[in-house]
């Protein structure tokens, strides 16, 4: 039968009026403005004598989820054309993506491709939960997206628009009407895009700075791509007494002479320490690095001492009470909160720290002895703790408040003599004495076993979970050293850690170390 | 107040006769209402039809001066009980919500309401949720016009057909004395563009009339034998009437060639997408001119088995494009082909997946499969090869790109409640948690993760129930305001009060039906013109019988909130501990206050900013803030310092100072890298002076230690 009635249909040519159809797609962030963006188009294209179609999936009123706009517009005939109301795989023409994880999202859904799209995409980062939850760093790398669009787009446009925006004074979807007008992909000229946003009314003159800001930088086809080398800290010399800079002169100096690939980041961790201390504390830190550089080795590109260089100063410069009463009240963070903040002119600030002492801080600030002492009573520590543990709240733009702070910043003097300071550094050398240790029979795990450090972190309980990590880790290690893969699980371990607040993948895999290390499971107490 | 509003727009429900209409979906809708002469209209707000209702809320004064009464139904049930308006009166009437969930809701009435019949026009709008942005289970309202004998428009997605169908349901709805369910779907809701107007018509008989003139008939009461009668009316009148109404006013439509080896049969809504498809095979030009022959069901159900075969007529096989599953349309042809005698064959979800939404991808690739199987000669020669088109090779994102499901938003009221609920879990342990439908359901994803499941609107203590007699531990539920007052009063709060539930109950109060747009409800606090707003839940709940209540008017007070939900944890009460966390959502309180706060700042009053920041020397990057959090503009930096490793947290310009992040490094003892800086704007002469008095002495404390010390620029 279809042979029959084959004749009726030679096939049709192609429509031409198909290859007009314009299909622009918009993903943004719950709350980016994708919708004011999508009624700028198609204001946009209406005054163009183009006939338009949007629609979106705005469901929930909440403002975090992933959220799509869709149009397409043809010029107008007589007839109404027929247009789609969703996006298809490989045939969209522009597509903007408000930030550049949704990008990714448009690439990994085919609405990017290498024959027709123009990709659109802000390149600054609204992190997601998923990200940010991670105790360590979970990231999602913008490298892996921008790579994939320099494949999969037809052209590729990439800027921070959201700190366009923000510099003008208004939304993002402004800047990213710029950039969309400054791309050429629409066939309309730029005052109709002007016209546009000074007939929605609202806000206009922003508006149309971070439009003119978009528009000029995609005009000249800017794919920025996120700083991928962090800057090199400069070991500039520190103001203060001309007797401390010229002794932090020599200090500085014996830092720079440690081999190449230790040096810049001795010197950091020598700020750190000296920061945190005195330049005594910064002389300490450096003799540690002797005793790890005599045990190190050139061929290994002195990988030990650098290790060493960056975990030592972080162990030396631990947080404590003092470190942060004293950081809290500093002119130098003052004027950072300013700059953050921005009050207008005119305006004032309240600044409201919120501190929770416990009894192990109140102890840790306490001569070694006496500390020791008390801690080793509960009962001692009960009293204490009834005393002190409760959310305090300090105004510290107020004088009795601040110099509370103040006053306990400049007791860092006496932080030598603490219980806490005791305590850290016993920790720090026992750490340090394990690692050199397996230095002797595995380099790399001695590396990695300098790494683990990361894992303490935090204050109170999130600093307890931390070293009860560490210590997890250090004890599987015990168990692999000696083995050729000792430093690789070292390393997944430490990963493992770092990858949820209980702990759990670390116990996960703390179970796979303890079975291959001949330690079974039933060997354990149940 | 709802999220947002429609007060300029309905100013174009005003238009008349020769004047054209541009616009999203849901207005076009309205407007049709408002010419179709309806007499009232009401409904329960929902995605993808909330803002309907919104439309309709905003629109209030153009309804009363037509004489078209508005009401804002307490649940979807209410909105289709209202529809017994039209049992006796000549009265046209239309509410809308969401489908499937609101169906479900409204079922009971629906029921009723086509067992009695009707005597106006009786249109139930739903906004289908199906399929990409829905949020819920992913089920068909089909089903439900097909027990009730309901009548299903479904009009191709664009604005002249829409507003043709509401005209369309109503005279249907009329001619077979039978409600008419009219489905749109989420981007149909959403779609602009542009239809003809006609002028506004008053109702020709209002519910005033009604009133003035009473009418009742026991025939039309569903109670045996009226409804056994009632039954066999569907069957035996309103049937062959829908039937012959459909076709006698071509409520389905024919596209494309007369002749033909193949064709399509497709729901109106499908139209678009396989227009879409067809026009990337070559097979129809812009204007949706097609070389397949379409048959467009307008009406999903009843179908009319006589046009379809007229259809089929001289083909040798037709595809049913058919969104969903069960595939009820082509059970239903393919049965009724079969008993004909027919030998066309039947294509649908062989060729299109059974379940999920049919995307541009999947209309392309099953309408392909199709015709190569069926009338390969149609499709252009390329398409007829194998697929020899290379794609480059794409790195693989999927590990890269992070899922974002929506979640609370920036200094939302209801974080602290679960940041609470959580620290009392880290204490106490984990307890069986029952959530709800509304923003709270948020709560059940990372980094809370509180409550295992949702079993309806209003329905979470009432999940819960099989716990209600006690336990090692007190099993805890969720419900919201929204879900209270839609249904939780009696099938959760009383409920648990008459059984003596030994649980938990958690009723978040912020002030609006939040989750669907922030539209006003009974314990609202704002004043609404036309709706009585201000009655609160304590005394609902007290009312029903609860004697354990505690009113949180703070919820961003995690202290507090920790020490309530203990003490309701531990307490020897007998019966349901009920725990009402108020605050307002935040996203309504800034639409309302940022205005304000602009103009004041403007006008030189004194205006106090709050803001929070993280100090990044002291925030060591664990991150156990975020955990707590979640928030938006709580985010994460990367700082230039080689020795950290893990990125430190900040807090963006977005935020507004709501307090959680204090309240939460205090109540779980986190760090102390949080600060609050409340800006002051225009400060008065003695607060200036005593500022800079402050501050000189501050700095010059701060001067004096630089001055004996080592200091590095950071960078």
């Amino acid at each position: 039968m279809a042979s029959m009635t084959h004749s009726a249909f030679a096939p049709k040519p192609h429509d031409p009026a198909l290859d007009q159809i314009i299909k622009l797609a918009i993903m943004a962030v719950g709350g980016q403005g994708g919708g004011v963006l999508t009624n700028w188009v198609e204001h946009c294209a209406r005054s163009n004598g183009y006939a338009v179609q949007a629609t979106s999936v705005a469901g929930v009123a909440q403002r975090t989820g992933a959220t799509i706009y869709y149009m397409e517009m043809a010029p107008m005939q007589e007839r109404e054309p027929v247009f789609s109301l969703l996006p298809a795989a490989g045939d969209v023409d522009i597509l903007v993506a408000a930030e550049m994880m949704e990008a990714g999202r448009a690439i990994m859904r085919g609405f990017v491709t290498p024959d027709r799209t123009t990709l659109i995409a802000s390149s600054h980062r609204a992190l997601a939960v998923s990200e940010k939850m991670i105790p360590g760093d979970g990231i999602a790398d913008s490298q892996e997206v921008i790579a994939a669009a320099e494949i999969a787009a037809r052209r590729f446009i990439a800027f921070d628009m959201e700190k366009m925006a923000l510099d003008a004074g208004s939304m993002i979807s402004a800047s990213l009407f710029g950039a969309l007008a400054g791309s050429g992909a629409l066939p309309f000229e730029r005052s109709s895009f002007e016209e546009a946003i000074k007939a929605s009314g609202r806000g206009v003159e922003a508006s149309l700075r971070a439009f003119n800001a978009g528009f000029e930088a995609a005009a000249s086809g800017t794919i920025e791509t996120p700083r991928s080398a962090r800057a090199q800290t400069s070991a500039g010399a520190p103001a203060g007494p001309k007797t401390l800079v010229d002794q932090w002169n020599a200090l500085a100096a014996r830092a720079s002479s440690l081999p190449a690939p230790v040096r810049d980041m001795a010197l950091s961790g020598l700020r750190a320490v000296v920061d945190f201390q005195d330049l005594a504390y910064g002389r300490d830190y450096l003799e540690r690095i002797d005793t790890v550089l005599g045990e190190d080795e050139p061929a290994k590109g002195f990988e030990l001492t650098l290790e060493a260089a960056k975990y030592i100063a972080k162990a030396m410069a631990y947080d404590d009470v003092f470190r942060v009463a004293d950081l809290k009240t500093r002119g130098s963070r003052f004027a950072r909160v300013r700059t953050e903040i921005a009050p207008a002119a005119g305006a004032q600030m309240k600044l409201t720290e919120f501190m929770h002492p416990r009894a192990e801080e109140i102890v840790g600030m306490m001569p070694a002895s006496l500390g020791r002492r008390l801690s080793a009573s509960s009962r001692a520590m009960r009293l204490i703790d009834r005393l002190v543990n409760k959310g305090r709240r300090l105004r510290t733009d107020r004088l009795l408040p601040f110099a509370q702070l103040y006053v306990l910043g400049g007791l860092r003097k006496y932080r030598r003599g603490t219980l806490r300071h005791a305590i850290e550094t016993e920790h720090l050398q026992a750490w340090l004495d394990l690692a050199l240790s397996y230095r002797k029979i595995d380099y790399a795990l001695a590396v990695e076993t300098l790494r683990n450090r990361r894992l303490v972190k935090g204050y109170s309980d999130t600093h307890a979970r931390g070293l009860s990590k560490f210590d997890r880790v250090m004890d599987g290690v015990a168990l692999l050293a000696g083995r050729d893969d000792a430093a690789h699980w070292c390393r997944l371990l430490r990963e493992a850690a770092l990858a949820d607040e209980k702990g759990e993948q670390l116990e996960g895999a703390l179970k796979t170390v303890r079975s291959f290390a001949g330690q079974a499971e039933a060997a354990l107490p149940n | 107040m709802a999220e947002r509003s429609f007060a300029k727009e309905v100013q174009k429900l005003k238009i008349g006769e020769g004047e054209t209409f541009t616009g999203e979906g849901i207005l076009a809708l309205t407007k049709a209402l408002l010419e179709a002469g309806v007499g009232y209209v009401g409904g329960y707000q929902g995605a993808p039809i909330s803002h309907l209702m919104d439309v309709l809320a905003d629109a209030e004064e153009i309804l009363i001066e037509l004489g078209v009464r508005y009401e804002a139904n307490a649940s979807e049930a209410a909105a289709a009980a209202m529809l017994a308006a039209s049992v006796h009166y000549p009265i046209r009437g239309a509410v809308t919500f969401k489908g499937p969930v609101g169906v479900n809701v409204a079922s009971d009435a629906l029921s009723n309401l086509s067992s009695s019949g009707v005597t106006g026009g009786a249109l139930v709008i739903i906004g289908e949720d199906y399929g990409e942005g829905s949020s819920i289970m992913q089920e068909r309202s089909h089903a439900f016009a097909m027990k009730s004998q309901m009548w299903l428009l479904d009009p191709r997605p664009n604005l002249p057909s829409i507003v043709q169908s509401v005209h369309q349901g109503f005279e249907l709805s009329e001619a077979t004395n039978t409600p008419v369910m009219l489905m749109v779907r989420i981007r149909s809701c959403h779609v602009t563009g542009s239809f003809q107007a006609k002028d506004n018509k008053r109702p020709p008989f209002t519910v005033r009339d009604a009133l003035a003139n009473p009418r009742s008939d026991y025939a039309r009461v569903v109670l045996p034998p009226m409804s056994y009668l009632q039954e066999h009316d569907k069957i035996k009148t309103r049937w062959p009437a829908a039937l012959k109404h459909i076709c006698e006013h071509k409520l389905n439509e024919i596209f494309g060639p007369g002749e033909a080896p193949v064709g399509i049969v497709l729901q109106g809504g499908m139209y678009n997408g396989v227009i879409r498809a067809l026009q990337r095979l070559g097979l129809a030009d812009i204007h949706g001119d097609t070389e397949i022959p379409l048959y467009v069901l307008n009406v999903t159900y009843p179908l009319v088995h006589d046009e379809f075969f007229e259809f089929c007529e001289g083909k040798s096989a037709v595809l049913i494009v058919e969104e969903g599953q069960p595939e009820f349309i082509e059970q239903a042809l393919g049965a009724a082909l079969y008993k004909a005698g027919k030998t066309i064959s039947l294509h649908g979800k062989d060729m299109l997946p059974m379940a999920g939404e049919y995307t541009g991808q999947v209309m392309l690739d099953g309408i392909e499969a199709f015709l190569k199987k069926a009338a390969p000669e149609l499709l252009p020669a390329r398409l007829r090869a194998p697929n020899s088109e290379e794609k480059p090779a794409l790195p693989d994102l999927s590990k890269t790109v992070p899922m974002r499901p929506p979640g609370f938003c920036t200094g939302c009221p209801e974080r602290p409640i679960f940041a609470a609920i959580k620290l009392t879990e880290m204490e106490h342990g984990k307890h069986q948690i029952a959530g709800d439908i509304g923003c709270h359901l948020f709560a059940t994803l990372p980094p809370f993760e509180i409550g295992g499941s949702t079993m309806g609107y209003g329905l979470g203590p009432a999940s819960n129930a099989a716990f209600d007699g006690g336990g090692d531990k007190r099993s805890i539920s969720i419900l919201g305001d929204g879900g209270f007052w839609h249904n939780g009063l009696s099938s959760s709060i009383g409920n648990a009060v008459y059984n003596k539930s030994d649980g938990v109950i958690v009723i978040v109060d912020n002030f609006y039906s939040a989750a669907t747009g922030g539209q006003d409800i009974l314990s609202s606090r704002a004043d609404n013109p036309s709706k009585a707003t201000g009655h609160p839940i304590a005394d609902a709940v007290k009312g029903v019988g609860v004697k354990w209540v505690r009113q949180l008017d703070r919820t961003y007070d995690v202290p507090k909130m920790r020490e309530i939900l203990n003490e309701a944890l531990t307490t020897d009460h007998i019966g349901p501990k009920v725990i009402i966390a108020s605050s307002e959502c935040m996203l309504n309180k800034q639409r309302r206050e940022k205005p304000l706060m602009t103009k004041a700042i403007k006008e030189g009053r004194r205006v106090e900013k709050p803001r929070f920041g993280v100090d990044e020397d002291i925030c060591t990057g664990d991150h156990a803030c975020i955990r707590l959090s979640g928030c938006p503009s709580l985010s994460l930096k990367k700082l230039d310092d080689p020795l950290r490793d893990d990125p430190v947290a900040r807090i963006d310009q977005s935020c507004v100072g709501c307090g959680n992040c204090g309240e939460v490094a205090d109540a779980a003892v986190l760090c102390p890298s949080f600060y609050r800086a409340d800006v002051v704007h225009n400060p008065g002469w003695v607060e200036q002076k005593f500022g800079a008095f402050r501050t000189r002495i501050i700095t010059w404390l701060q001067n004096r230690r630089s001055r004996d010390r080592l200091e590095f620029a950071r960078t």
